[in-house]
């Protein structure tokens, strides 16, 4: 018999929201790569400006969890879910963050011409957004199998950067004028990357609320 | 008498028990317990109302045998000695082993003749050793600031919270080296609570403490160790898990264990 119905209601609304916000992030980054590559700079201000919603969200998500904990007391399983939720909204507030980092880098660009057409960094932005929206499932399904695997394609994330780095590298090499926009692209590629890593902390918390352990899974090799 | 008062008080283990079973005549009231206490610690008992606890509490100092058609099977050992044999002084056993109750139960008498009255039981009659060891007892119980100057008053006159402090300081009196306690904060204001939560706390250096509560954050509070106790299904308690409190509150490992503390059934 479930006793503390208010208490449960409450901790589910609070879940709910972890994907409104997640979802919120995942799409700040898709979006911040799609203006990059469209060099459109209006849509990337407009990135900039939703991240206060996604900043606000987090503050309003960290109020809730204080409540209950200063509230209800919460033990056991519960106790581990509300503090892996405040870990992961702060993960989740970093990758909207990242998002405004790669939205600022297409207003830096301009309309100075492009140095290549972009492939490998959207394939970036679509993984992490991806594996985000996969980890999110497993927060909700309570799947530290899952987390754990998804923890694991950091991988592929890590080998699409070396590549950007690559080749942006050869570009610099062969012509030096290119390295200011060479330089900018492997920021945007960097913030991708931490925003991948930052998946993995999430994933790292969900394994924690599962089973009580804190491991670190697939360690990055940034 | 076979245990030994001059024991080293730290031990690793300092109450044990093994395939304990307790009948209330036909009624089985407890059903296989197997578990170990260590000295110089906090342990808490939880669990819902009926499971067994307070009878659980009541075999560390045989207060159950003043109970009619009481028996128990199996084995109860205090510092690994077993304290179910017809050799036991059970009168030695609970000056050994004390105890607390929910409601403070203060004699009619002086706040001083209450401490006294148990030494003087057992023979003190000094009247300088029965001074030192009052004082020594209240200041132990964190209460002598409170009462020094009025120790000729009743006991009866002090508050509900001071009453269960007095009452422990009567119990340290006769020095124990086990203290049970019985829902010792339920009749108590939460400041008083605390008190008396902060005293088990510094108690725990000197005394193995084992305190049945319903309230759980109580014994996330005050224990070191908890069990979980519950119902089979013909009332019997049982024991469900047994752990640090650390573990037991964050990631218990049964799951009745996890649905009862997060309120899931009661």
């Amino acid at each position: 018999m479930e006793i503390r119905t208010t208490f449960h209601k409450k901790l589910k609304e609070i879940q709910d929201d972890i994907l409104t916000m997640g979802s919120m992030a995942g799409k700040a980054i898709l979006s911040a790569t799609d203006s990059l590559k469209r060099r459109d700079i209006e849509s990337a201000q407009q990135i900039i400006a939703d991240d206060q919603k996604i900043n606000g969200k987090r503050f309003e998500i960290e109020e809730k969890c204080i409540q209950l904990i200063a509230t209800q007391q919460p033990m056991a399983s519960d106790l581990r879910v509300i503090v892996g939720i405040l870990n992961i909204i702060t993960e989740m507030e970093r990758i909207g963050d990242y998002a405004v980092g790669i939205a600022r880098v297409t207003i830096l660009i301009g309309d100075e011409p492009p140095l290549k057409p972009l492939v490998d960094i959207p394939r970036m932005a679509e993984k992490t957004s991806d594996m985000l929206r996969r980890t999110l499932d497993a927060f909700i399904n309570r799947d530290a199998e899952t987390a754990r695997k998804i923890s694991n394609e950091d991988e592929i994330i890590d080998e699409l950067y070396d590549q950007v780095f690559r080749e942006l590298l050869t570009f610099m090499a062969e012509d030096p004028r290119t390295i200011t926009r060479a330089t900018r692209l492997i920021w945007v590629a960097h913030n991708l990357e931490r925003s991948a890593d930052r998946v993995t902390n999430i994933c790292e918390r969900i394994v924690f609320i599962v089973t009580g352990k804190m491991e670190e899974i697939g360690a990055s090799k940034y | 008498m076979v245990v030994n008062q001059n024991s080293s008080k730290c031990l690793n283990q300092k109450l044990g028990v093994k395939d304990l079973n307790l009948f209330y005549g036909n009624f089985q009231a407890l059903r296989n317990i197997t578990l170990e206490i260590p000295s110089c610690a906090v342990t808490s008992i939880i669990g819902p109302s009926g499971c067994g606890k307070s009878t659980f509490l009541r075999v560390f100092n045989r207060m159950n045998d003043l109970i009619p058609g009481a028996r128990i099977k199996g084995e109860v050992q205090i510092d690994r000695i077993p304290i179910y044999g017809k050799t036991i002084d059970v009168v030695r056993l609970r000056k050994m082993v004390g105890m607390v109750f929910q409601k403070p139960n203060p004699f009619p008498m002086s706040i001083f003749d209450n401490i006294a009255f148990g030494p003087r039981q057992h023979g003190m009659t000094n009247r300088f050793e029965l001074e030192n060891i009052v004082e020594q007892s209240l200041r132990q119980a964190a209460l002598w600031d409170e009462v020094k100057d009025k120790l000729k008053q009743s006991a009866l006159a002090l508050s509900g919270g001071q009453q269960q402090r007095l009452c422990i300081a009567r119990v340290l009196a006769v020095e124990p080296e086990v203290i049970l306690m019985d829902e010792p904060c339920s009749a108590l204001d939460p400041i008083a609570t605390l008190k008396i939560e902060e005293l088990m706390k510094n108690l725990a250096k000197n005394y193995t403490i084992v305190i049945v509560t319903h309230n759980m954050q109580q014994a996330a509070r005050v224990s070191d160790t908890a069990a979980f106790f519950m119902m089979e299904e013909d009332r019997a308690g049982i024991l469900v898990e047994y752990g640090a409190t650390s573990q037991i509150f964050t990631n218990p490992r049964d799951k009745r264990t996890e649905d009862y503390i997060t309120g899931r059934f009661g």
